[in-house]
């Protein structure tokens, strides 16, 4: 560390976004490292937030050392903003960032801090999309050692990861990973891209927002710079499938809120306890019954 | 016949070594445990060729340094000294000169490992096929429909059965388990196989059946090979040429037939005195 | 004058036994010539060190002494007592056959199979090489309903016949017998001659050991009476100390 250097302190006597300027040059270096070798679990010393590991803090630390004046920040959990983990971290933010706007709009966000979604809502080139990490490492279903899977990251090896795809088209006749679908990016390192559904696989891809996934527990950071080429693992004859949402009759399922037919869905049981899908992107579901595509409940009923 | 490997000079010394090792170990004094330094010389100074399609026998006790010999070959350990050139087609390699991936590449396309312990070579979490499978896409195969086939080929060719393809090799018994080992040893149809004791432990009708299988596999691939034991009569019925250690010095090498009939050293002697 | 396909010239073979710090001679400065679709025969009392000749230049046993030349197909001379392993088993693979009078071979093969064998190392056809092993048993007398049964269970001279027709079909060069009719009838020892004198006709050079002087007569071209060695002094010396 540099003994001549000084804590610039703002006027409240705290670092502006919480973390000190050292953490935060720490956590910037870290995401340039990330991004310049896409897909690379970079290390970063992961620092304590006052909230407990694994609620968002690898999310946190990244966002808090990105946004600036004059950011607007979005932060959602499984889709929605007014979650419990997606309203406290929100106002972390307000509170330890002043002059940083936030929203729930995805169109006006500059920084999205996500759990387990990517927004339904096309990410654009001014943008930045942050998502919470609790297992960084696909390898670590097939290897328990840490330093034999960088081994295998650095050397391109994940036969281990194909055969365990294989073993389950054997058994299930297909690939049954539902969420932390293993994904090759840029050709080279594969990443777990934390929990988001398949269905948000493909918006991974040439997505023209750069994607930063933080772990906090496990200390690493790593990027899907924008335009970057993001595939799923699969065999050439058995091709990646995403969620279709399609019902006994193989109709595409609607909203029942706001009737939409191309958003992920969640599924809820109402007090009745009948099945009904909704949309799992509130923004999105909210912006869709604005617009006045309110295509009627009763479709999807 | 051409040169397939050129094995220089091999060493392998566990622990730091010091300048006495060498001199202070070895068959004349019957350890091979530095009593000045506690290292152990595993193997020393350990020179061979071997030919396309020859089968190489290395024969020995426990702790004489031929398993060492292999597992150095096959990357799983690496050498203190000596050099190994891998002749194959055009291209000539350094074994101990190339990085990690070379040499990674170098093991799953171009060698083939059969292990005494199924647990060395197979995953026991997958199924028979998933341990094939698992080798092919090393290789860079990435089409399901080929993989299952190749497999299902190289289980019919080592007498698996295909409908237990998709059991795991732990509910196989001994001898299927080494089957399953070869089927994936040859899934890359390596030039070069090593064979580390892969019929100690198993019934004698299952250990004749299984060497007959490797020879058939030899004369139909004609894959070089390198056979560690200490069954001579494993050594008998496999190899053509036989090198003798003991506490990880080449006591004698010679042809098969000759090293049976007309040992030179006092240890080989002995060693086939007791067999017959 | 024609040149020999083979000339041993001072060949000795001694065992040194360690562990009974032995020393015994076998056989003691042999020296012969074979020629090209002629048959040499080794004579002598037990002992003489017959077989030992035969294995050296097999190089079954490691010679002490001497020099076995040999003249390969493409005319070049190697000293069989120096050549490399490599080589030995190329000679062996393409040029020099050896017929013993005992067949060592896996219960689990039939005798079609062990017949063919030596063509399928050479890298022959399966189909062809199975049809030239039948070819050759028939000749040799063995019944066809044995022909799929492994040796093992046949009785000597069956497995004798077996033995010589693996020795004979990959057509060697040299070809080195070892009492190859010892435990034959008379009738098909007179079937193992005509096939002999056949491949004679064709060049093939032999070395024989016969246990019928009868035999000596009708085959060979040439006899090689070797003697027992004498006790060496190294042997007198292991055995006073």
């Amino acid at each position: 560390m540099n003994p001549g250097y000084e804590l610039p302190l703002d006027e409240a006597a705290y670092s502006f976004g919480f973390l000190d300027e050292y953490a935060k040059r720490e956590v910037r270096r870290t995401i340039l490292k990330a991004i310049c070798i896409p897909g690379y679990q970079t290390p970063y010393a992961s620092r304590e937030m006052p909230m407990g590991r694994g609620f968002g803090t690898g999310g946190l630390q990244v966002t808090l050392s990105l946004v600036g004046p004059g950011d607007t920040v979005k932060v959602i959990d499984q889709g929605a903003d007014d979650s419990v983990n997606a309203v406290n971290l929100r106002k972390f933010i307000e509170l330890t960032c002043p002059k940083v706007d936030t929203t729930e709009h995805t169109r006006d966000a500059s920084l999205i801090q996500s759990r387990h979604r990517v927004p339904e809502m096309p990410l654009t080139e001014a943008q930045v999309l942050v998502l919470q990490v609790p297992y960084p490492d696909p390898l670590v279903v097939v290897e328990p050692s840490e330093a034999r899977r960088k081994v295998m990251h650095g050397e391109g090896d994940y036969s281990r990861l194909l055969t365990k795809l294989y073993e389950d088209i054997v058994q299930f006749d297909e690939i049954t990973i539902s969420h932390r679908y293993p994904t090759r990016i840029n050709g080279h390192y594969v990443i777990d891209p934390s929990p988001i559904p398949r269905y948000d696989v493909p918006r991974l891809h040439h997505c023209p927002a750069l994607i930063l996934l933080g772990a906090g527990r496990e200390k690493k950071i790593y990027a899907v710079p924008p335009y970057t080429r993001a595939e799923p693992l699969v065999f050439d004859d058995v091709p990646f499938r995403t969620e279709d949402f399609r019902d006994a009759q193989g109709q595409r399922r609607a909203c029942a809120r706001c009737g939409t037919r191309d958003s992920f869905l969640d599924e809820l049981i109402d007090d009745d306890g009948n099945k009904l899908w909704q949309c799992s992107d509130s923004d999105y579901c909210n912006s869709q019954l604005a617009s006045g595509q309110d295509s009627t409940r009763e479709v999807a009923q | 016949m051409k040169r397939i490997l050129e094995v220089r000079g091999l060493s392998k010394i566990h622990g730091h070594g010091c300048p006495r090792c060498i001199d202070s170990t070895g068959p004349e004094v019957d350890s091979n445990i530095c009593p000045h330094c506690g290292a152990v010389v595993a193997a020393h100074d350990i020179s061979f060729d071997l030919h396309e399609g020859e089968i190489l026998g290395i024969m020995g006790e426990s702790g004489s340094g031929k398993s060492t010999l292999v597992k150095t070959l096959f990357f799983d350990e690496t050498p203190t000294v000596g050099e190994v050139l891998f002749f194959d087609g055009e291209r000539q390699w350094d074994l101990f000169a190339l990085n990690a991936a070379e040499q990674r590449w170098l093991r799953n396309h171009r060698f083939g490992m059969v292990y005494q312990n199924p647990h060395l070579g197979l995953n026991f979490k997958v199924s028979a096929g998933g341990n094939i499978a698992e080798r092919l896409l090393m290789s860079d195969l990435s089409h399901y429909g080929e993989i299952r086939e190749r497999a299902r080929q190289l289980l019919a060719r080592t007498e698996v059965l295909p409908e237990r393809m998709d059991e795991s090799p732990k509910q196989f018994s001994g001898g299927m388990q080494q089957r399953v080992q070869i089927a994936k040893a040859l899934a890359t149809q390596p030039p070069l196989l090593f064979l580390d004791e892969v019929t100690t432990g198993l019934d004698l009708s299952v250990q004749a059946r299984i060497l007959d299988l490797i020879l058939e596999i030899q004369q139909e691939l004609g894959t070089a090979m390198i056979v560690v034991t200490h069954d001579l009569g494993v050594i008998r019925l496999l190899t053509g040429r036989t090198i003798v250690m003991k506490y990880g010095r080449v006591i004698e090498s010679g042809l098969t037939d000759q090293i049976l009939e007309d040992p030179q050293h006092a240890y080989t002697q002995r060693l086939v005195a007791s067999a017959l | 004058m024609p040149t020999p396909i083979l000339e041993i010239d001072g060949l000795s073979k001694q065992f040194t036994l360690h562990d009974q710090g032995q020393c015994i001679p076998s056989c003691e400065q042999v020296a012969l010539e074979v020629y090209r679709g002629e048959l040499t025969a080794l004579v002598g009392p037990t002992g003489a060190g017959k077989s030992s000749v035969l294995k050296a230049i097999y190089r079954t046993y490691l010679p002490s002494s001497g020099r076995i030349l040999y003249r390969d197909a493409e005319d070049r001379i190697t000293d069989l007592a120096q050549a490399s392993e490599h080589r030995i088993l190329e000679l062996r693979r393409r040029e020099i056959g050896f017929v013993t009078q005992f067949l060592h071979c896996l219960p689990r093969k039939s005798a079609l199979e062990v017949v063919a064998e030596p063509l399928l190392r050479r890298g022959g056809n399966r189909e062809a090489a199975a049809e030239q092993a039948s070819e050759l048993l028939s000749l040799l007398n063995v019944p066809e309903r044995l022909w799929q049964v492994s040796p093992a269970t046949f009785s000597g001279g069956e497995k004798q016949r077996v033995n010589l027709a693996r020795g004979l079909i990959a057509r060697p060069r040299l070809l080195l017998l070892d009492e190859p009719t010892a435990s034959l009838d008379p009738a098909t020892t007179d079937r193992v001659v005509e096939l002999l004198q056949a491949i004679k006709g064709e060049g093939v050079a032999m070395l024989a050991i016969f246990h019928h002087p009868q035999l000596v007569e009708r085959l060979a071209e040439q006899v090689v009476t070797l003697q027992p060695p004498r006790p060496t002094p190294a042997m007198l010396e292991a055995h006073t100390s």
